[in-house]
């Protein structure tokens, strides 16, 4: 369903993602781990048509998402790292204009909104704008959101991050619900290592842009002799914690907070 | 088409939210419209040139529709960085439609915002001899604020934040603004001016305006809408090109 190959990506003097070769079946549940800024973004971006490689190649059930755009995005939906909600909106406009935007026919949209807003406990608020939510709650109309078409593959990136455990455990109950009834393959990123082991049948461990180990949860932890994915996480990755540059975003949000007080 | 329609009816619904926006933005126009026309007024009548406010009301119009539409146009940094552009991003739809879907959304907004102008010149003294003119008026502040959203568009699709938003104001729309023939007539304009208000496009849409509204044009209104209209076009390409370019 994915391949990739070869897949570089550098910015300026900065390789984020250096030589990188992995591929997903159809239906497969496949967890993408590694410490912050190691390429595990970039990687999605460029699965998903937002960024082109440097170089290397991508295939995206066949098709290459630099050439065939609009027929990759036809084939995933996606629940990004950070917030992608238009604020001004409520939860169900919000909604509505995604389910728009991918062609769900009008009763359709209708039923899986209220299905979805209802299962994320959100439905009572469905009127309310997305300013007015808190993170969690942002968090969980991303994720409702992402899942309203049905997608061949989901793109689920860091998405419980900030979430209750009772979230998480609805999101992948879910999320294997989907897996199971109606075949999605599934394509997610986490620092949340028990989730990983519990709901991935594969995993790649990415560091420094190159991928440092691949296999099911079981293997990885074989290999490094570890007893918890946590414990063989460090040990492929090393324990020194990672820096990253504030980027234009962190500037304008820094800008946001002081506007708006 | 469905696309479209959702995109512009977002642009509608935050403007109507917007209590804040709505009036800040009229907040500049109506100071020039105040400060300048009642100030400037009797030094105008005194030169033989008439009534200054019914010379003024057109140019401050248009000033409404350029700043509403540029910043309209850039407001995609925001969206890009709050995020919601990406989600369009990454919809199975083409960039073109999400671009005109962004500009008519923009467009009308300014369109808006021209006519609550046009309201308070009437408030303030301003008169025009028919209400025919309306409609008509209605369809240059139209085309007037594709063009600029478009340009906005254009400007803000390489940029990554704001930094470059005071360039743009300083070295491009307050020129603009003040280069056009707003505030004072191009007639008797030293010959440098006169070639600068030829090769500005707002000039045009501001000789259309008053030409429309019973004052005196300096263009022809042919010539007006054939070169705001060409002007458009060649913007519309040149945002839609740029924008279908972003990455994020």
């Amino acid at each position: 369903m994915i391949r990739v190959q070869n897949l570089v990506k550098i910015y300026g003097k900065f390789t984020a993602v250096n030589d990188i070769s992995f591929t997903v079946e159809a239906g497969e549940i496949f967890a993408f781990l590694g410490p912050n800024g190691a390429g595990k973004t970039t990687t999605i971006k460029i699965l998903t048509t937002l960024l082109k490689p440097t170089s290397g190649s991508v295939e995206i059930d066949g098709l290459d998402p630099t050439h065939h755009q609009n027929a990759v995005r036809e084939r995933f939906g996606i629940v990004f790292q950070d917030p992608s909600l238009d604020d001004e909106l409520t939860a169900y406009e919000n909604m509505d204009i995604h389910g728009v935007l991918y062609r769900v026919p009008r009763r359709t949209r209708a039923e899986r909104i209220e299905m979805l807003l209802s299962l994320f406990e959100l439905w009572d608020r469905r009127n309310d704008r997305a300013k007015l939510f808190s993170g969690g709650m942002r968090r969980r109309l991303e994720i409702a959101r992402g899942m309203l078409h049905t997608p061949r593959i989901l793109f689920l990136d860091e998405p419980t991050l900030g979430l209750d455990p009772q979230t998480r455990n609805q999101l992948w109950t879910h999320v294997r619900k989907l897996n199971t009834e109606e075949r999605v393959t599934v394509f997610l990123t986490t620092h949340y290592m028990e989730e990983a082991d519990r709901v991935a049948g594969r995993i790649a461990v990415i560091d420094h842009g190159r991928i440092v180990a691949q296999g099911s949860p079981a293997v990885l932890k074989q290999q490094t002799s570890a007893e918890t994915l946590e414990q063989a996480f460090l040990a492929l990755t090393g324990s020194s914690i990672r820096e990253e540059e504030a980027d234009a975003k962190d500037r304008m949000r820094n800008m946001a907070r002081l506007w708006r007080g | 088409m469905d696309v479209v329609y959702v995109l512009w009816l977002r642009q509608l619904k935050r403007y109507s939210r917007s209590r804040a926006r709505i009036i800040g933005s009229l907040g500049q126009p109506l100071l020039f419209l105040l400060g300048l026309g009642f100030g400037m007024g009797p030094v105008f009548q005194k030169a033989g040139m008439g009534n200054y406010i019914q010379f003024l009301a057109p140019g401050v119009i248009a000033m409404t529709v350029l700043f509403s539409s540029v910043f309209s146009g850039i407001e995609l940094i925001w969206d890009r960085q709050f995020g919601f552009l990406k989600e369009t991003l990454v919809a199975p739809v083409s960039r073109l439609t999400i671009m005109v879907g962004r500009v008519l959304g923009g467009a009308t907004v300014a369109v808006l915002q021209g006519l609550i102008l046009l309201a308070i010149c009437l408030v303030a003294g301003f008169r025009f001899p028919t209400f025919v003119a309306v409609p008509v008026v209605i369809f240059i502040m139209a085309l007037m604020a594709v063009l600029f959203t478009a340009l906005g568009t254009a400007i803000a699709s390489p940029m990554r934040d704001f930094q470059g938003f005071q360039l743009v104001m300083n070295f491009l729309v307050l020129p603009m603004f003040f280069l056009s023939g707003a505030l004072f007539p191009l007639g008797d304009a030293p010959w440098a001016l006169k070639a600068i208000a030829r090769v500005n496009p707002l000039s045009y849409g501001v000789d259309a305006l008053r030409g429309t509204l019973g004052g005196i044009a300096y263009f022809h209104l042919a010539t007006d809408l054939g070169v705001l209209a060409a002007v458009t076009a060649g913007l519309l390409l040149l945002g839609g090109y740029l924008f279908s370019r972003i990455e994020l």
